[in-house]
């Protein structure tokens, strides 16, 4: 035994002899909260919002290149899986960024009783699915607008 | 571990009787206040984006480029860029001290870091040649 995190799991018998005592309990054991999905989706919304960010840069760069790099871009961008994908980004960015701002409200000491993270949860979720939906609505409607007014002048 | 076995203390110390003495660690304040004023800067960012992909969705490249060409939009495209990705890095860090451990963290931050930096220098160099030198011929 090296250190206290050991010697915590150590107990005595009632004849007196050293037992190892069980691990406390793992993650299944606990009842589901939304907390805690919101929690570890935060997490898993940022390390998204990171990957479609580098996506997001090689459309930059295509843009950079050239027309033709550009085109090949376009090919995944206006593809039912692409537009999955930036669905997908659009969706992790927002929620990222709604977490990101009650991780500050706490910080600044707001919002941080426990009655008041479970009040603001179902909120953080209703947000998020709206703020998604709308923004997803307009950048489809105005990349739609846009392709037919190109149609009618050419 | 088998619980026939007798366990035997060695050695016992606390976490913090360990860390006592040795000085702080130095770094941990400074990441965890440099993620959230990377956040902060990120939210008006993020609005100004917001409004720059409604501008441009469905645009084709010279439209891209026009856009990119001024120097308004240059400036806050490698605002966003550089604190995207130094706020990733800070953010997946994280995530490796959480989950990587042993002799696996030093090369796992370091991967991190090589790859945050690549892929931040890869956004700058693209937004200054879009900005700067972009190419519009058919051939390129």
């Amino acid at each position: 035994m090296q250190d206290v995190r050991d010697a915590l799991y150590i107990g005595h018998r009632s004849d007196g002899t050293l037992t190892r005592r069980p691990m406390s309990p793992h993650l299944q054991v606990y009842r589901f909260r939304l907390s805690m999905f919101l929690s570890i989706a935060n997490r898993a919304a940022g390390v998204a919002a990171a990957a479609g960010s580098a996506l997001g840069v090689c459309w930059l760069n295509a843009a950079a290149k050239g027309p033709e790099s550009f085109k090949k871009v376009q090919k995944v961008t206006r593809n039912p899986l692409g537009k999955l994908a930036l669905a997908g980004w659009t969706l992790a960015l927002v929620y990222h960024f709604v977490a990101g701002l009650r991780h500050l409200a706490w910080d600044a000491g707001y919002r941080f009783e426990k009655k008041e993270i479970n009040e603001d949860g179902p909120v953080a979720v209703g947000v998020t699915v709206g703020a998604t939906l709308v923004l997803l609505a307009s950048i489809f409607g105005v990349a739609a607008c846009r392709s037919r007014k190109k149609k009618k002048a050419s | 571990m088998n619980a026939s076995h007798t366990p035997r203390i060695d050695v016992m110390r606390s976490q913090l009787g360990r860390a006592r003495g040795l000085g702080s660690g130095k770094a941990g304040v400074d990441h965890w206040w440099l993620e959230r004023m990377s956040a902060v800067a990120l939210v008006p960012l993020s609005g100004w984006f917001v409004l720059q992909v409604l501008r441009l969705a469905g645009a084709e490249q010279q439209d891209v480029v026009e856009w990119g060409g001024k120097p308004a939009n240059a400036s806050m495209l490698l605002a966003l860029m550089v604190l995207t990705f130094y706020h990733m890095q800070l953010g997946l860090q994280v995530i490796i001290d959480d989950y990587v451990h042993g002799k696996a963290h030093l090369p796992a931050s370091l991967l991190l870091k090589g790859a945050a930096l690549l892929i931040g220098l890869f956004a700058v160099v693209a937004v200054l040649k879009l900005a700067l030198a972009p190419s519009t011929k058919a051939g390129a």
